[in-house]
């Protein structure tokens, strides 16, 4: 079995930036990434940053992530393997991954898991029909393959992907009919409102999405007004005609990894779900995992970015790559904007969520004694 | 509503509103900015200094309206898509507006456009006067459109030429 | 297939592979070599990718990037194959699943 000092999981912006951190520092490290490229979701943003300079803002995300991708293996240790399925943490420390066929197994003294996030679901009658699709997925058949979803679709949700989707969608020449939100208020960027809004696309908060009709795929919808207790306001059902209706309903951390680690995990809905308990070197209650990104607590691919070199930092100093001056010089630093991107109003529900993180019973499965949870 | 559905407010737009002697003085950045968020690079955009080095990132833009030159790069700078150079001196009917277009296909000099207002209404018609869509602009076209005076406060997109896209 | 397919983008210029054929269902497709056979049965009007197991309900992709198993299809004899991430080679032959798919045949 081969031997490596640092493996990340997921070669997205978390991972790169982690990869990067840890290689300038002069530690080994083997990103395994399941795509065919590297960048993770960042390949689909066609739209500029925001953030600071530092984070490469007005920079459209596809650029980012080349960019991103060579700063890491501009690092002489810094490796990259694409189609590198990984399926398994055991518990010797042995991570699995399965590559055009064959199986691999890799043991590292520190993994660091920055595998993002999954589309989370709502469910209505009519919601399996095909022409339903995620957020991601019909970004992925727009701006990485050509492929329009459908002719007129309906965006549920409007947060930041769904409001920045629907804007893609226009790019690619797609009749958004109107961004419905069940929340009273849109919950992403008003910048992104705005430039649908100027474009004629209704956004209609307060509203949900009660089924979907169509014989074998998706032909309509039936969207509803909400009031304040979230229950449909009678006489306010209206039948939108669509070929594909976007589910944008928000993200859940792709932790799987984590609970095989046997990581220490917290419930908390405003970070998406189960997220693993960690410190300030991005380090989780199992020896030697780190976590950084969308898998640590749904947020912004700056903020994964940041985390990134935070658990690049971590483990190679964890490994003697780095001296305790340089450590807490550049620990403070990327601690430091990290605190200031989160400072704003907009991410406020991020430093609740950490707090709730504090507080809530950690709960773990352990695969050699028995499950202590269903999932 | 802003949060309500990406239209502000009038008296949010009065805010960022640059003075009337300033609009009469020649071309000048509105710069639509309304919402706190992390975001500086409108800062670094400006060669005339207009725009504050950001203290916090988090900040609105603190607009200087009398150092701006109404260059216009600002205009495909900003992620948000979310400023405006308009030029309210270009004739006694007529203003020009510099506005950023990411849409195919890009229309070319002496189109007549849909005028659109902020909720998407089509408010009128405008000519395209020049397009500029130099490789520093990164895929960001930023339209000149000829537009009616009275429009200046409402006119923030175009349609397609010929019909809506 | 040309109001499927972008045209023309504002940002992005689409590289394809070479146009290739493959059978779906015993009818003569063409695709994009490499790009994923969803994709490629999408632009072609092919929205019915599988029937649900119990109630054989019509299923089509859902996320499109190999995490929702909803996309599979049986290819080149092979079953339960991802089609969202599987890429389009020539000569392909790709067929519906009806339920659950059998693992025995085709090995």
């Amino acid at each position: 079995m081969r031997e490596c000092e640092i493996v990340v999981v997921g070669g997205g912006p978390a991972g790169l930036t982690a990869a990067r951190e840890a290689g300038v520092h002069g530690a080994e490290v083997l990103v395994l990434d399941r795509n065919d490229r590297a960048g993770g979701q960042l390949v689909k943003q066609t739209h500029r940053f925001f953030g600071s300079r530092a984070q490469r803002a007005g920079v459209r995300g596809i650029d980012i992530a080349d960019v991103l991708l060579e700063s890491a293996l501009d690092c002489q240790r810094v490796d990259i393997s694409l189609n590198s399925d990984v399926m398994g943490f055991y518990p010797d420390g042995a991570v699995a991954y399965e590559k055009e066929g064959t199986w691999n197994k890799i043991h590292p003294k520190c993994l660091i898991v920055t595998t993002g996030a999954a589309e989370k679901f709502i469910a209505f009658p009519g919601c399996d029909l095909p022409g339903v699709y995620g957020a991601g997925a019909v970004q992925t058949l727009m701006n990485v393959h050509g492929v329009r979803p459908g002719k007129k679709v309906l965006m549920v949700g409007a947060g930041n992907i769904g409001l920045i989707v629907s804007y893609q969608l226009m790019q690619a020449g797609v009749d958004v009919l109107a961004i419905i939100e069940a929340l009273p208020e849109v919950g992403g960027y008003t910048v992104h409102a705005s430039k649908v809004r100027r474009m004629g696309v209704p956004i209609l908060t307060g509203h949900t999405v009660t089924c979907a009709h169509g014989e074998d795929h998706v032909q309509g919808a039936t969207v509803v007004q909400l009031d304040e207790s979230w229950n449909p306001i009678e006489g306010t059902e209206s039948d939108v005609e669509c070929d594909a209706i976007c589910l944008a309903v928000g993200l859940s951390p792709l932790i799987d990894l984590l609970w095989q680690a046997g990581c220490s995990m917290g419930f908390v809905p405003e970070l998406g779900g189960y997220v693993p308990m960690c410190d300030e070197n991005m380090r989780t209650s199992a020896p030697g995992v780190y976590v950084a990104g969308d898998a640590r607590g749904i947020e912004e691919a700056s903020a994964a970015m940041m985390e990134g070199s935070l658990a690049g930092l971590g483990s190679a100093h964890a490994l003697d790559y780095v001296s305790e001056e340089d450590y807490s010089r550049r620990h403070a630093e990327i601690s430091s904007e990290l605190q200031t991107l989160r400072s704003g109003p907009t991410a406020r529900h991020i430093l609740d969520g950490f707090g709730k993180l504090q507080q809530v019973s950690p709960r773990t499965q352990r695969l050699t004694e028995g499950s202590e949870d269903t999932c | 509503m802003l949060k309500k559905d990406g239209i502000p407010a009038e008296e949010d737009v009065a805010i960022i509103t640059p003075s009337d002697e300033r609009r009469a003085a020649g071309p000048v950045a509105w710069v639509e900015c309304f919402e706190k968020i992390p975001c500086d690079p409108c800062h670094d955009a400006c060669p005339a200094g207009a725009i504050a080095e950001f203290s916090d990132i988090n900040d609105l833009p603190s607009v200087e309206h009398d150092e701006c030159t109404g260059c216009g790069l600002c205009v495909s700078a900003c992620p948000g898509l979310a400023i405006f150079v308009i030029d309210e001196t270009y004739s006694e009917e007529k203003a020009l507006i510099r506005l950023p277009h990411e849409f195919s296909p890009v229309p070319e000099p002496g189109d007549e456009v849909p005028l659109l207002n902020r909720a998407g209404e089509e408010v009128g018609t405008g000519e395209v006067d020049r397009v500029q869509k130099p490789a520093a602009f990164d895929r960001t076209a930023v339209v000149w459109v000829i537009i009616p005076q009275e429009l200046v406060r409402d006119v923030r997109a175009i349609g397609k030429v010929g019909g809506r896209p | 297939m040309s109001d499927i397919r972008i045209g023309d983008h504002p940002i992005l210029d689409f590289v394809t592979g070479r146009e290739v054929e493959f059978s779906f269902e015993g009818q003569k497709l063409t695709g994009y070599e490499g790009e994923p056979i969803a994709a490629a049965l999408h632009a072609a009007g092919i929205k019915i990718l599988r029937y649900s197991n119990e109630l054989r309900r019509p299923r089509g992709f859902f996320c499109a990037i190999g995490n929702c198993s909803e996309c599979m299809m049986r290819v080149d004899g092979q079953s339960n194959v991802r089609t969202c991430i599987e890429p389009l080679r020539e000569g392909m032959r790709v067929q519906r699943q009806d339920g659950k798919g059998d693992l025995s045949a085709g090995m």
